[in-house]
């Protein structure tokens, strides 16, 4: 049944609907591709004998109701799934079981998905290459050695090497875009508040969204109708009814207004990327979209404020981490203090250590105006640069990314070159927007690249449709050898 | 020099993590080098602009004050790395 790894979730369910495959035998394609799939270390931990049971317990029952009847579907593992391990890629989390279930897994259970395991992804999300989980690397399908992005690298990699049919991210400054983008899949951040918080492994409560990840624009829909909706344990959710985003996608371009940011120019831009936005633009102008050249003056404010605001909330976060409720406990420390300091220093990575620590700094006693108050007033410029643009335009391009994926290692060692990654996907967390990365071509070593689509808030229907018609005009073609099995 | 390893340490106690003086020197570069790089806001006059907390057009949801769970006890308690019988056990805090 290999031809199942080339045919999209949409297509899947189809054949579940007309009952030409059981869900147990789709339960069974995918646990046998994660089995041969090891290589790439996407998983950090698996459930199949549920699977297996709850596949079984569907095809008995047969209730094709849901938008996903019997799917085996993987997440990224910082989603709390009840009963089943959940370590945000940390060790301070490494034995943590859930006795709860996240408002979105939750979602995707009640529309009939099964879960199939937990995605690996930068220790608390935090990273663009997967590096810095603590249980290791994730490879990227496209080429051995490679990153798949990050920090929703597991969740990438599962995705296009067919492990999972379709996963839902995280996306705080790009995590969703980014690693979607160096996979040539489909990844959405929704807008702030679409989607419930509830049940996530927090780091900077102000800016995490969770999205899905699919290989077509179609199931991208249908994953966000999934997960999406106002949720009462989540104070920040957006109280509003849910949207039909897959029954009302259709192909829209003529007559639309797309914005051409000139600050997303950037210096040292490959001329690749260069090529790709052009070929992107020319696209939108022969299906009949206006385009036109807009400012986005404070662009290149968006990274260092974000590096402020982002560890500010995370180091407040992350503070509970104190190895007596739950997690991690060091055995060393001759008092509660010590305790603390043992304990998270052997629990958190290095990466997580930095922002925690900065984090502390720009909110401590001194420095706080300097930076954070400081960083929450650049913030409203950036915000204010896009509610200016969309009284102008429907839509705005850019590239996902500044590059195609790069080598294991490439830029572990400077933390700046790393979050360089995130300066095209950064601004739009700041600003609460919703954004897509759509795979639009390939660099020289046949990597893919993405470009991204940013709308004014709770306009994801109106990205949806934009995206799914340069989907069809760009027609990207992925091929994979699947050498890794 | 936005920070010196000095001030380092004092965070670090402040954050609640141990720091081994091997790592100090390597710590320290990368904090100066993120905050060299955050300095580019002060290149900005911010003077007139109001702060953003959030992103969202509304203020935060209430809700009565009602015991809305209760009785998880066991659950409460599970992850926990030491517990005896309905205690959370921590290390010596008074002598």
């Amino acid at each position: 049944m290999n031809d199942l790894n080339d045919i999209s979730l949409s297509e899947i369910i189809k054949l579940v609907k007309s009952k030409k495959i059981s869900s147990v035998e789709l339960a069974n394609h995918f646990i046998n591709n994660i089995k041969k799939g090891k290589k790439l270390n996407s998983f950090i931990t698996t459930c199949f004998d549920q699977t297996i049971k709850d596949s079984k317990n569907f095809d008995k029952k047969q209730n094709f109701d849901g938008l996903l009847p019997g799917i085996p579907i993987a997440v990224k593992d910082l989603f709390c799934t009840k009963n089943i391990k959940t370590t945000a890629g940390s060790k301070i989390l490494e034995n943590f079981v859930p006795t709860y279930e996240s408002t979105v897994t939750n979602n995707l259970w009640e529309e009939g998905a099964i879960l199939l395991g937990k995605l690996n992804c930068d220790e608390f999300a935090m990273g663009s290459s997967n590096e810095t989980s603590f249980f290791g690397n994730v490879i990227n399908p496209l080429e051995n050695n490679f990153v798949p992005g990050g920090s929703s690298g597991g969740s990438a990699t599962a995705l296009a090497a067919s492990l999972t049919p379709a996963t839902i991210g995280t996306d705080t400054g790009g995590s969703i875009r980014q690693p979607a983008s160096f996979t040539g899949t489909v990844g959405l951040k929704p807008t702030y508040g679409l989607c419930s918080r509830w049940g996530i492994v927090a780091f900077a409560s102000s800016l995490d969204q969770a999205g899905p990840m699919t290989k077509n624009v179609e199931d991208c829909a249908l994953m966000l109708e999934a997960i999406s909706g106002y949720d009462k344990k989540d104070s920040t959710s957006i109280n509003r009814k849910k949207e039909n985003y897959s029954k009302n996608l259709k192909r829209t371009i003529k007559g639309i207004k797309i914005g051409i940011p000139k600050e997303y120019r950037v210096d040292n831009m490959p001329k690749e990327i260069d090529q790709l936005w052009k070929n992107g633009i020319d696209i939108l102008k022969k299906s009949g979209a206006k385009i036109i050249d807009i400012s986005l003056p404070h662009t290149k404010y968006a990274l260092p404020t974000y590096y402020i605001v982002a560890p500010a909330e995370a180091s407040s976060n992350l503070a509970r981490y104190d190895g007596i409720k739950y997690g991690y406990r060091s055995k060393k420390g001759n008092n509660l203090i010590e305790m603390y300091e043992h304990t998270r220093a052997e629990g958190f990575g290095d990466e997580v250590k930095r922002r925690v620590l900065i984090g502390t700094y720009v909110l401590s006693s001194g420095y706080y105006d300097a930076y954070y108050l400081k960083a929450q007033k650049v913030r409203k410029l950036i915000k204010g640069d896009f509610d200016n643009s969309f009284r102008e335009v429907d839509a705005i391009l850019t590239p996902s990314t500044p590059s195609s994926a790069f080598k294991i290692g490439e830029k572990a060692n400077d933390p700046i070159s790393m979050y360089l990654n995130d300066i095209f996907t950064v601004p739009v967390n700041l600003a609460g927007l919703p954004a897509i990365s759509i795979p639009a071509g390939k660099d020289h070593k046949g990597h893919p690249l993405g470009l991204q689509l940013i709308t004014k808030a709770l306009d994801e229907q109106k990205i949806l449709n934009i995206a799914f018609a340069m989907e069809k005009e760009i027609d990207f073609k992925q091929s994979l050898n699947r050498w890794w099995e | 020099m936005p920070i010196d390893k000095n001030q380092v340490k004092k965070v670090a106690k402040l954050s609640r993590i141990s720091l081994d003086d091997s790592k100090l020197e390597s710590l320290s570069k990368d904090l100066v080098s993120i905050l060299n790089f955050v300095e580019e806001l002060n290149k900005l006059d911010t003077n007139e602009i109001k702060p953003l907390t959030s992103v969202i057009d509304k203020s935060l949801d209430t809700r009565d004050d009602t015991v809305s769970d209760g009785q998880i006890k066991d659950q409460i308690l599970k992850n926990s790395p030491e517990k005896n019988e309905d205690f959370f056990i921590v290390p010596k805090v008074v002598d």
